[in-house]
């Protein structure tokens, strides 16, 4: 579908900028993420819409490659925190179609062996094929144990956002798939 | 052959041209680079014999403003790019500047030197030591001419005091105190003072997850020494009273215009983003960029602004393109003329655009050596939309995204305008009648 072949692409370019800007000559800038951040939620949330406008029946589907997650930085103070009771909370803040949003967190929740009981995936809940095929877990209880196995890209990006503290520049991360 | 034309573009990069600002007379103007310097030139006296010939813009002083530094704290590089000039009035027979890069601001004292003492007893003239042994009379230095040197000197260093890159300073009406603006905050200092500013506006969230907006520009009012004004990367103008509260992160007036439902595309948030924001010198209104127009604001009407003028609409289709290639993140700036009746900003392909706001008409130009000799007419060009293309048009496709022009500046009070083009600067001037 045109719309989220275009929302893909630029969530694709958002990132790629975002991973470059990190070795530019006087560090990261603010303002320039920030909009690359805005961007690409934006772009998520038009394709996920066009997803679930697209297969109404599966709006239950799992995408697990294209979900973002919250996701702690290995650094950061706060990862014994519990991840899952946090993410719900701040999704829901920050997205407009909080529904499909809640259902595809849980699906995500869950363990990956209980994904592949589904019988039918559409050709439009495969895995788009622009991010890394490593898959990432959020269960609750191992979270302060298993810190998220993320894309080794924005774990560099989250760590040399220095300027800006502690916290993390992002507050979503594309989550490895 | 690979390695000279990085050398070449590097070289190349460092001239190009950040800033652009006359002084309140427009007998100087400043221009800083992405090398760190500042080159000011200074307008010729008009010459009695020579009265069709307006005085022209001849190098004043060229100095090193800011070096590249290194935050070892953070592991960063801070560019010297000269982000703002500002100038302060002039009150004795220096002149005096800001200068800003990412982090630190200066205040640089140009001044002539144009005697020289001689006749020194302890020294020589090549300023050797003398043998005090063979000193037998004494005599008085006497001030002899010498060729006009200029020096500049930097006077005050204000830094430490931004985490954020700077992107504007201001300097106030009652000339004692002056504004630097980060994404997050805004400072307050003496120019007198350089160990120590007062933060006036705070926007940084505790949690950095929540930040959703950051401050883009922020200028005082020309004439309120207490008011001041900041715009949003959301497309909001906030208004403030320092009156009110030592803190002002609470506006007094708040400036949005609704977004139109029917134009949202992903790049809304983007294009919505403001560049840069004017008073105009009689201090009733503003003026703000965003990516596709510049908008005037009535200080008394904040729901809305007065007039709303279209840069480069045909952009609007391109804006997937522009994005890629990161011109969408480009920071146009504009600029009010002397009456505030016209007002100015850049564009790509080294066009810029001139808005009437009382005749609602509107030019555009180009800066470029190939269309204008020294004292031909500047042709307004015009930009193919779609359809048949006539001869002296250009077509969108065709405009080169490379040739930008971000800063430009008016004279106070002539119409003489100052357009940066990449690494060259054009001064244009009103024809003569």
């Amino acid at each position: 579908m045109e719309v989220s072949a275009e929302a893909k692409r630029i969530m694709v370019v958002a990132l790629g900028k975002l991973y470059s800007s990190r070795t530019q000559r006087g560090g990261l800038r603010l303002h320039r993420s920030l909009l690359l951040t805005l961007v690409m939620k934006s772009a998520r949330d038009i394709y996920h819409a066009a997803q679930a406008a697209a297969e109404p029946g599966c709006e239950q589907q799992q995408h697990p490659a294209a979900e973002m997650m919250t996701t702690e930085p290995a650094g950061a103070p706060d990862l014994q925190a519990s991840p899952p009771s946090r993410t719900l909370p701040e999704e829901k803040v920050a997205c407009a179609s909080t529904e499909t949003r809640k259902s595809a967190e849980n699906k995500e929740n869950r363990c990956p062996a209980a994904q592949h009981t589904r019988k039918r995936r559409g050709k439009a809940a495969a895995e788009p094929d622009f991010l890394p095929r490593k898959k990432a877990k959020l269960e609750p209880g191992s979270c302060p144990q298993q810190p998220l196995v993320v894309n080794s890209v924005l774990v560099d990006y989250v760590k040399c956002g220095s300027e800006l503290g502690n916290a993390m520049p992002l507050h979503r991360a594309i989550a490895a798939c | 052959m690979y390695v000279f034309e990085e050398e070449r573009k590097s070289y190349l990069k460092a001239d190009i041209i950040s800033t652009v600002e006359f002084n309140s007379s427009g007998e100087l103007l400043a221009t800083g680079d992405k090398g760190g310097r500042v080159v000011v030139f200074q307008r010729e006296q008009e010459s009695k014999s020579q009265p069709q010939r307006r005085g022209e813009y001849n190098v004043y002083s060229t100095f090193q403003s800011h070096e590249p530094e290194f935050d070892y704290l953070k592991s960063l590089e801070i560019e010297e790019k000269i982000n703002k000039i500002k100038w302060l009035p002039q009150q004795n027979a220096a002149y005096f500047l800001l200068s800003t890069n990412d982090k630190t601001v200066k205040l640089w004292k140009i001044s002539e030197r144009d005697k020289r003492p001689e006749g020194y007893n302890l020294k020589d003239e090549d300023g050797r030591i003398r043998d005090p042994s063979t000193i037998t009379s004494l005599r008085v230095p006497v001030l002899q001419p010498m060729d006009l040197m200029v020096e500049a000197t930097a006077r005050r260093v204000f830094s430490n005091a931004h985490t954020y890159h700077i992107n504007s300073i201001s300097v106030n009406s009652d000339l004692q105190t002056f504004i630097s603006t980060d994404d997050l905050r805004v400072n307050l200092w003496n120019l007198e003072i350089t160990d120590r500013s007062f933060n006036i506006v705070d926007i940084k969230p505790a949690n950095m997850e929540e930040l959703t907006e950051v401050i883009t520009s922020a200028e005082f009012h020309p004439q309120q020494c207490h008011t001041f004004a900041y715009s949003s990367s959301k497309g909001s103008i906030r208004l403030c009273d320092m009156r009110q509260a030592a803190l002002c992160d609470k506006h007094c007036k708040y400036f949005e215009e609704p977004e139109d439902p029917s134009t949202r595309s992903f790049f809304s948030e983007i294009i919505s983003s403001i560049s840069d924001v004017k008073f105009s010198h009689n201090g009733r209104y503003l003026m703000t960029r965003d990516y596709l127009t510049v908008k005037v604001w009535d200080l008394q009407m904040e729901n809305k602004p007065l007039e709303t003028y279209q840069v480069h609409d045909y952009l609007r289709g391109k804006l997937c393109s522009l994005y890629e290639n990161d011109c969408i993140f480009d920071k146009f700036e504009c600029v009010w003329n002397g009456s505030d009746s016209v007002i100015m900003t850049g564009s790509y392909n080294n066009f810029f655009r001139m808005f009437d706001r009382n005749t609602k008409r509107d030019v555009t130009l180009e800066a470029s050596r190939e269309n204008s000799k020294p004292r031909a007419i500047l042709k307004p060009r015009k930009v193919c939309v779609g359809g048949k293309r006539r001869k002296d048009e250009i077509s969108v496709d065709s405009l080169d995204f490379s040739k930008k022009i971000l800063h430009t500046t008016w004279h106070p009070h002539e119409n003489i305008i100052a357009v940066a083009a990449t690494n060259n600067l054009y001064i244009f001037q009103d024809k003569v009648n």
